[in-house]
C-alpha cells in the first residue's frame, strides 16, 4: 500500500471537523491539530467530561450535526486515518521545499513545542468576537457576548445574576436566551439594529427555513424568559467601581446616533457584549496567503492564492456553522484530489457548494442588518480606555491623530503602544482603525500566539541545516520583517 | 434554576483550591476562570499601569485580559487553565513578576 499524502488541518470546530472527515474518506491522512482539550471549538463546545452533564442544552438540528461529526472522527481515528492532536496551540505555519511544517506549543502552559510535517495545510482557524470600546468596558463584569456562552458551554457557570446582553448580531439571541435558560436573569436584550429589516429583504431569508425557524425558538425563548428587547439601543456606559453595578442605555436614531434624552440606567452586574466576530488570519499571512480586507482569500475549491494551502469556515468570512461546514467539505475534498495529484470533480460537492452559495447570500444579507451604531466612536470619551492590554486611551489614539500626524494604525501603534501588548491588537484593532479614520484591514502579526524565545529560537533548527541555503525565496517566513517590540518574550 | 441543573449534570467530587489562601470549590473540568466564576469572584487582576482589576473578556483564550497567578506561574489565561485538587491561584499583580 502507498502512504496516504498527508494534510494538516488547523482548527477542530464545523470547519476543520467537516474537512478532516471529507479528506480522511477520499483517501489522506490527517493531522487535526486544536487548541482545545476536546474536538467541536467553539460552536460545538460541550461541557468539560468531569462535569457530567447529561442533557445537552444544544438545539436538536446542531447536537445530531456534532453527534455525527464525532463519531466520524472517532471512526477514522480507530482506522489510523486521523491522528486528532488536541491541546495543540498552533503558532505558525510555514511552506519548507517540499510540504509545510506546524509549530505548536504543548498544554495550557504552552511551553514545550511540537512540529508537524505535512504535505498540505488546511485552515480552519475560525474567528474571535469583536467588542467596540465605551465607557467603563474594562470593568470587572463586562465580558463578551460569546465570552459567557463559552463559560456557560464549557463550565456550567454564569458570569452573574442579573445580564444585560448588548451589542449586535445573530449571536445575542442565543447568548441571552441560553444564559436566561440556565438561571440568569436577562434584565434586558439590547441590540443597535433593527433586525426586523430583514422581514422587508425575504427573498434569502425565505430560502434558509432553518434559519429562520431558529430565530423563531430564540424569539419564543425571549419571550418566555420574559427578555425585554430593545432595538435600534445601545449600551453608551457602564458604571461601578471595582466592578460593574449598571449600565446605561440609549435609543439610537436612523443615521446612529444617540437620541437625546433617551438614556435610561438599568442595574445589573454583567454586561455581555459583542459587536460581530472577526476571523482568525495569522496563519494564512504567515504562510503568505492572500488576504481580502479582515478574511482569507479562497477561490471556488477554497484554496488559497498559495498552492498546498486550503482555508474554509470563518477565517474566510464570518458566515456561521452551517456555512463552515459547507466549506470545510469541499475543501477537504479538495485537498484529498489535489494531494493525490489528481484534479477534482467538483459534481462531487454539488450539495455543499449548493448551501454555500445560499448562505453566503443569507450572511451578506445579515451583514446589511446588523452593525454597530454608525457614530459609536462619539462614545468613546478621551479618557475611555481602547487598548485594554497597554492602557491606551481614546484620547491618546485622536492627539496620536490630530496632532502626531499618523495617518494609519501602524503609526498610531507606534505612537501610543495600542495594539503591542498581549492580545496583539485584536481586541482594539477594530476600535483604532476607527478611531484613526483608517479602513480595517487584517493586521499581520508574525506568531499567531505569544512564543517562548527558547521555543522561538529552536524552531526549524534540523531544517535549517538542509534547506536554509536552498532556500526558495518565499515571502518573509520566519517573521523576520517583525519588530522586536511585537515579539512577545517568555513568559 | 442554576447551569449544572440546566445540564443535567452529575460532576465527580467537588475539590479545595485556594485563591489568595482561601478555599474555594472547584468541579473536576473546571477551569481556573469557572471555578472563581462559581466562587462569585470576578477579578484577579490589576493592571499594569493603572492597577485596576479585570477578570474575564472574552472567556476563549484570546484577550488576555484573565492572567492570573497559578502554583506561582503568572501570565497564565484563567479561561484555559484546568483545575487540579490543591492548586493555589493567586491575584496577578502588574506583571505577576514583582512579588
Amino acid at each position: 500500500m502507498t502512504e496516504r499524502p498527508h494534510l494538516a488541518v488547523i482548527g477542530a470546530g464545523p470547519a476543520g471537523l467537516a474537512a478532516t472527515l471529507a479528506a480522511a474518506r477520499h483517501g489522506l491522512r490527517v493531522t487535526l491539530i486544536d487548541a482545545a482539550p476536546e474536538a467541536g471549538g467553539q460552536f460545538y463546545r460541550q461541557p468539560a467530561a468531569g462535569l457530567g452533564a447529561r442533557r445537552p442544552r444544544t438545539p436538536r438540528h446542531s447536537r445530531r450535526g456534532w453527534e455525527r461529526l464525532r463519531a466520524g472522527l472517532d471512526r477514522y481515528v480507530s482506522a489510523g486515518h486521523v491522528t486528532h492532536l488536541r491541546d495543540h496551540h498552533v503558532w505558525f505555519a510555514r511552506r519548507r521545499r517540499a510540504g509545510f511544517t506546524v509549530h505548536a506549543l504543548l498544554g495550557p502552559e504552552q511551553e514545550r513545542p511540537v512540529e508537524v510535517r505535512a504535505d498540505g495545510v488546511l485552515l480552519a482557524t475560525g474567528g474571535y468576537e469583536k467588542v467596540l470600546p465605551f465607557p467603563g468596558w474594562t470593568l470587572p463584569g463586562v465580558v463578551t457576548a460569546g465570552g459567557a456562552q463559552a463559560m456557560l458551554k464549557g463550565g456550567l457557570v454564569l458570569p452573574g445574576r442579573t445580564v444585560v446582553v448588548a451589542g449586535t448580531g445573530p449571536l445575542l439571541l442565543p447568548v441571552a436566551t441560553g444564559l436566561a435558560a440556565a438561571g440568569a436573569r436577562v434584565a434586558a436584550l439590547v441590540e443597535s439594529a433593527d433586525p426586523r429589516a430583514l422581514v422587508r429583504r425575504p427573498a434569502p431569508l425565505a430560502a434558509q427555513p432553518a434559519k429562520l425557524a431558529e430565530a423563531a425558538r430564540y424569539a419564543a425563548g425571549l419571550l418566555r424568559h420574559r427578555v425585554r428587547t430593545l432595538v435600534r439601543h445601545t449600551v453608551v456606559e457602564a458604571h461601578g467601581d471595582d466592578r460593574l453595578t449598571a449600565v446605561t442605555v440609549a435609543a439610537l436614531d436612523t443615521d446612529g446616533r444617540v437620541r437625546p434624552g433617551t438614556r435610561r440606567r438599568i442595574d445589573c452586574d454583567t454586561l455581555a457584549v459583542g459587536h460581530g466576530m472577526l476571523p482568525h488570519t495569522d496563519l494564512a499571512q504567515g504562510l503568505g496567503c492572500r488576504v481580502d480586507g479582515v478574511a482569507v482569500h479562497v477561490d471556488d475549491e477554497q484554496r488559497t492564492d498559495v498552492p498546498g494551502v486550503w482555508a474554509a469556515g470563518e477565517a474566510t468570512g464570518i458566515g456561521g456553522a452551517a456555512l463552515a461546514l459547507a466549506e470545510g467539505h469541499i475543501a477537504g475534498r479538495s485537498a484529498a484530489a489535489r494531494l493525490s495529484g489528481a484534479v477534482p470533480e467538483p459534481h462531487g460537492w454539488a450539495a455543499a457548494a449548493g448551501s454555500r452559495a445560499g448562505l453566503r447570500r443569507f450572511t451578506a444579507a445579515l451583514d446589511g442588518i446588523y452593525a454597530p451604531p454608525a457614530h459609536w466612536a462619539d462614545l468613546v470619551t478621551d479618557g475611555t480606555v481602547v487598548c485594554r492590554c497597554e492602557e491606551v486611551t481614546g484620547g491618546a489614539v485622536r492627539q496620536a491623530v490630530t496632532d502626531l500626524g499618523a495617518g494609519d494604525v501602524r503609526t498610531v501603534k507606534l505612537l501610543t503602544r495600542a495594539g503591542m501588548g498581549w492580545c496583539q491588537g485584536r481586541m482594539c484593532g477594530t476600535a483604532v482603525a476607527g478611531l484613526a479614520g483608517c479602513p480595517e484591514t487584517a493586521a499581520r502579526r508574525p506568531f499567531a500566539r505569544p512564543v517562548p524565545l527558547g521555543v522561538l529560537a529552536r524552531a526549524g533548527e534540523d531544517e535549517n541545516e538542509d534547506e536554509e541555503r536552498q532556500a526558495d525565496g518565499h515571502d518573509g517566513r520566519d517573521g523576520r520583517d517583525a519588530h522586536p517590540d511585537e515579539q512577545h518574550d517568555a513568559r | 434554576m442554576n447551569p449544572l441543573e440546566w445540564a443535567g449534570a452529575r460532576p465527580g467530587p467537588a475539590f479545595a483550591v485556594t485563591f489568595d489562601g482561601r478555599e474555594i470549590e472547584a468541579l473536576p473540568g473546571q477551569t481556573v476562570a469557572a471555578a472563581l466564576w462559581a466562587a462569585g469572584v470576578r477579578s484577579w487582576r490589576t493592571t499594569r499601569g493603572e492597577g485596576r482589576p479585570r477578570g474575564v473578556l472574552c472567556g476563549i483564550g484570546v484577550c488576555f485580559d484573565c492572567l492570573v497567578t497559578v502554583n506561582d506561574r503568572p501570565n497564565q489565561r484563567a479561561c484555559l487553565v484546568p483545575l487540579r485538587p490543591g492548586d493555589a491561584i493567586r491575584t496577578q499583580e502588574g506583571t505577576g513578576h514583582h512579588d
